[in-house]
């Protein structure tokens, strides 16, 4: 009898504003501690929350981008517990009117071996969407440092106050690839929309994924919450790993109790930290410092104004207007950076050359942004100068195995363009049919062994002939014409 | 000159016939002489003040100083005042030093005035005695073995031992306006939103207003409208236009329509106050006002929603005294949870933990529909016969309080006792309406009885007007007790 996986993800999402969400202090990452912590931040008597617009608008973005309902209003509430980094004793959250409700992503689930930046795995992925449960802001909470107070705990609380977008889904994944697939586009996704820098090292996007097993067709299995996935690595042997676990723990007649879990990276295991016995009850109400936030129509339309196109309807232009599948236009717009690439380099080649273009993106110049880990932002070859070496393969003027040099010239810094770089190392090719006429006489006088084993049969003869006229140009001959004269002159 | 009215304080600083330093002095000597008695001032520091004072008179010799320049004041100790010990009457905050100031007292130093001290109060703002201040009981100046009222006991009893010309106060439930009815003078909380917050130490936040205490209603007028006005540090505050709350304080009240709730006059007043009230809606009637009667029927459900509400909004607002950042801290623990249980436990008095245990119910899981929600309900339809009420009135008046001061220990074995102190000035909060309270007679034992009026949504000009109006046909605002002399 098989299991059925179901995961649902909750993504606290870093807002990218230039200070809290309720105060006016810095959110820069990296400063000494507590010196981007003012008196509300800290909590002194007295002090009062003030909303950050900037924070707000994030939101709005987010909730277009996802299709999702905006609410008119919605309302902040305090969720009540106590810890030592949580300054008021209160998180200020959304509770039972979250600003954003609905809406959803699509996302391309990769079937079986997957290598990433191999252009052909297109077939291999399946489309799913993903439906959102809601997205809330919130604040978030200091730092706890157990580490150099000898017994003591330290607190860093320039983070309490940072604005969270913490997005919900519905439990609609049902495998580790569905949810790193869903994570990963979530991610592109709020970095396309520039609300987010995306950056998980620094905890800008942090996912916790809600886990259960049953049987097809029995209901839901109870939960366990493995919190504070860093990486899409770990979230998908963290998942591997809980599944199996729970199966584990079934098969053996034991009963799932709903518990929140932490995933240890070093032993690759998930343990868990409290049991449901152990739930606060937050006693969330709405705060009465802070007024219902309402979102005018006007609003959310001067957000939209400023939005950039988003992924999906850019997928479906590259489809229409440069014939691209769909798994290629996926895959330049998996991030916006790689998308304005594109089109950057399309802008140059023309429509024609698109398909080339995204191939080359996709397999050359992927492949070596990976080797080195390099953000396509970073590319040593700009999009301009790859545009100009596609639009030399397509003119004839190189070979696509010339090409690869020009291009590793380009990447090394050899020469500020592809032409420059033919030009000065001579790789032009050659097309001179008279040219190529009396090499291809050299090559069968000088190869007669070659020339008999063909006559006799042996097929693979013709391919090192061709080989020899190619090498004795440093493939610059121009290889169709080769293969043409050949033939005339073996009588094929 | 202790008992001369703001305008006479300011005429008597422009004319240099006294200066800042002077009158702060003379103050601050009564304070020396007459507090010991009283428990009202909880912090003092004499160089402090004259150098306010000495600022002050360097303005007032530039003639830049405005109507409020050079007078002293004393701040109730819930408003953060930098450099001041600020502890709210509470063990949890005897030793914090506020790093600023609450946008009231920011405001009120930007007019020229001068800060005599900071003044004791319940604990929290949560009382209605003075008993539950950790610093002791403040003691009524008319009668010093009975309770100034509460909240804002020590502001009551400074103005009323003229230890101060004026005060600052808070009401989240009557705490102005009891105090002064007890203590026999003026004061007024004003619309919700009409004054900041924002450095005035939460205690139930959608009910807190800060207001003025003071001798008449023509001072407190004059002391709103330095301390009412938009703060965008609290969002709550309201975005209007500034107002001059003296502008209407002349006009005749002929033609005044005074709405009578009937269940302000029903059981529960003791007759001295009863007698008092009546006596001032007839003068009112002399003065060209018409009384009629309205209905506030959920006024019997105030007091019940209130001890919902405001214990509920005190929990949250609470748990940042933990011990870990400021405040007291239990000096023995083993573990964290133990640093919060003994830190709360030693630091919190009695009332404010009945108070946390109370809101903490009332919020927890099972109950928030039956509780809080329920509260809230009943709050708008409170607030819902108040607009009724207003159609047929401009003004609602009745007590302050259903009693004259009470003996110490009288209530404060029985909390609803307590609670019932407030039953006729709860009502105005959940609204959020402004209320006052001003001297109407005296009652048994020769204590001072207050007379509410209750105002509009922002109607505190026309308030302040009818207020005004009668005290310049009395006298009652003029008394001070011989003994305090």
């Amino acid at each position: 009898m098989s299991w059925e996986v179901v995961i649902g993800i909750e993504t606290h999402v870093q807002l990218r504003t230039q200070s809290k969400i309720f105060s006016g202090s810095s959110i820069a990452f990296g400063a000494e501690p507590n010196v981007q912590a003012n008196a509300v931040d800290i909590a002194l008597p007295g002090v009062l929350p003030v909303l950050n617009r900037k924070a707000v608008v994030c939101a709005i973005k987010f909730g277009l981008a996802v299709g999702a309902t905006i609410a008119p209003r919605s309302v902040f509430a305090r969720k009540n517990y106590f810890y030592p980094d949580l300054p008021k004793g209160y998180q200020i959250s959304q509770f039972e009117i979250p600003v954003v409700a609905g809406g959803g992503l699509a996302i391309n689930v990769p079937q079986g071996d997957f290598l990433r930046g191999v252009s052909n795995a297109g077939a291999a992925a399946v489309e799913k969407f993903i439906h959102l449960t809601r997205a809330h802001l919130e604040e978030d909470a200091g730092k706890s440092l157990h580490e150099d107070f000898h017994g003591r705990t330290g607190i860093d609380l320039n983070r309490a106050g940072t604005p969270l977008l913490e997005i919900v889904t519905e439990p609609d994944m049902r495998s580790s690839a569905e949810a790193v697939a869903y994570a990963r586009a979530l991610h592109s996704l709020v970095q396309w929309i520039g609300i987010c820098d995306g950056n998980m090292q620094e905890g800008s996007f942090r996912c916790d994924a809600n886990v259960s097993v049953r049987r097809p067709g029995q209901p839901l299995g109870t939960r366990r919450e493995i919190k504070n996935l860093n990486s899409f690595r770990f979230m998908q042997q963290a998942i591997d790993f809980e599944v199996q676990w729970q199966i584990n723990e079934i098969t053996e007649g034991r009963a799932i109790r709903q518990a929140t879990v932490l995933f240890d990276p070093d032993t690759g295991e998930t343990r868990a930290m409290r049991s449901k016995e152990d739930a606060h009850d937050y006693r969330y109400f709405p705060d009465p410092d802070l007024l219902p936030l309402e979102i005018k129509p006007d609003w959310i339309a001067e957000v939209k104004s400023g939005m950039p196109e988003l992924p999906q309807a850019m997928q479906a232009r590259f489809q229409s207007e440069y014939g691209l599948s769909a798994y290629d236009a996926g895959m330049l717009v998996s991030q916006r950076e790689t998308a304005s690439f594109f089109q950057a380099a399309v802008g140059l080649t023309g429509a024609s050359l698109a398909k080339p273009v995204a191939n080359w993106m996709q397999g050359e110049l992927s492949a070596r942004l990976n080797r080195e880990e390099l953000d396509i932002a970073d590319s040593p070859v700009a999009a301009t100068q790859l545009a100009g070496l596609i639009t030399r393969i397509a003119d004839n003027t190189i070979s696509n195995n010339i090409a690869k040099k020009v291009f590793e010239a380009l990447w090394n810094g050899e020469g500020g363009t592809a032409d420059e770089i033919i030009e000065k190392q001579g790789l032009k090719q050659i097309t001179d049919s008279g040219a190529i006429e009396a090499l291809v006489d050299e090559v069968l006088a000088a190869n007669q062994k070659s020339v008999d084993e063909f006559r006799a049969g042996k097929e693979k003869a013709f391919n090192a002939l061709v080989g020899q006229a190619m090498k004795a140009t440093r493939g610059k001959a121009n290889p169709q014409q080769v293969t043409d004269l050949l033939k005339k002159k073996l009588g094929v | 000159m202790i008992n001369s009215s703001l305008r006479e304080l300011s005429a008597a600083l422009s004319a240099k016939k006294v200066s800042a330093v002077e009158l702060a002095t003379l103050f601050l000597d009564r304070i020396d002489r007459l507090n010991p008695g009283l428990n009202a001032f909880i912090a003092l520091d004499r160089e402090k003040t004259l150098a306010q004072a000495s600022a002050a008179d360097a303005r007032l010799a530039a003639s830049a100083g405005g109507p409020l320049s050079g007078i002293p004041l004393a701040h109730k100790d819930i408003f953060c005042t930098q450099g001041w010990r600020t502890s709210c009457g509470s063990k949890m905050l005897e030793n914090f030093v506020a790093p600023y100031d609450a946008h009231v007292v920011e405001k009120l130093a930007a007019a020229g005035m001068v800060t005599l001290g900071k003044l004791n109060m319940d604990e929290f703002a949560m009382g209605s005695s003075n008993e539950t201040s950790h610093f002791g009981p403040v003691r009524n100046p008319w009668d010093v073995s009975r309770v100034p009222g509460g909240s804002s006991g020590g502001s009551a009893a400074t103005i009323a031992a003229r230890l101060a010309p004026a005060a600052t106060g808070t009401d989240t439930g009557g705490s102005i306006r009891q105090p002064a009815a007890l203590c026999g003078l003026t004061g007024l909380k004003p619309t919700y939103g009409a004054v900041s917050r924002y450095g005035m130490i939460a205690f139930a936040s959608s009910l807190d207003q800060a207001g003025p205490m003071a001798k008449s209603a023509e001072d407190c007028a004059l002391l709103l409208t330095a301390m009412a006005g938009f703060d965008p540090r609290d969002s709550t505050s309201l975005e209007r236009p500034t107002e001059d709350y003296t502008r209407d304080l002349e006009q005749p009240l002929a033609g005044l329509r005074i709405g009578l709730p009937g269940e302000f006059f029903g059981e529960g007043m003791d007759d001295d106050v009863r007698t008092a009230v009546e006596a001032a809606l007839t003068e009112y009637r002399k003065l060209g006002a018409t009384t009629v009667e309205v209905a506030l029927p959920n006024s019997g459900l105030s007091v019940p929603a209130y001890y919902v509400i405001a214990p509920a909004e005190a929990s949250s607002n609470l748990s940042r005294f933990d011990g870990v950042r400021y405040g007291y801290r239990a000096p023995e623990y083993n573990d964290l949870t133990e640093m919060y249980s003994r830190s709360r436990a030693q630091g919190f008095g009695a009332e404010v933990k009945r108070r946390i245990l109370i809101g903490t119910y009332v919020l927890s899981h099972g109950y928030y529909d039956a509780y809080y929600l329920k509260a809230q309900k009943i709050r708008r339809l409170i607030a819902a016969d108040f607009v009724e009420a207003f159609r047929s009135c401009d003004v609602i008046m009745g007590p302050t309080s259903p009693s004259v001061a009470f003996a110490f220990g009288a209530k404060s074995a029985d909390p609803v006792q307590m609670y019932l102190s407030d039953i006729y000035t709860i009502s105005t909060n959940l609204a959020g309406l402004p209320g006052m309270s001003l001297p109407c007679g005296f009652g048994a034992n020769d204590m001072p009885v207050g007379l509410q009026i209750i105002g509009n949504w922002f109607g505190e000009a026309k308030m302040l007007n009818v207020a005004h109006q009668y005290q310049k046909a009395t006298d009652w605002h003029t008394r001070m007790p011989e003994t305090m002399k």
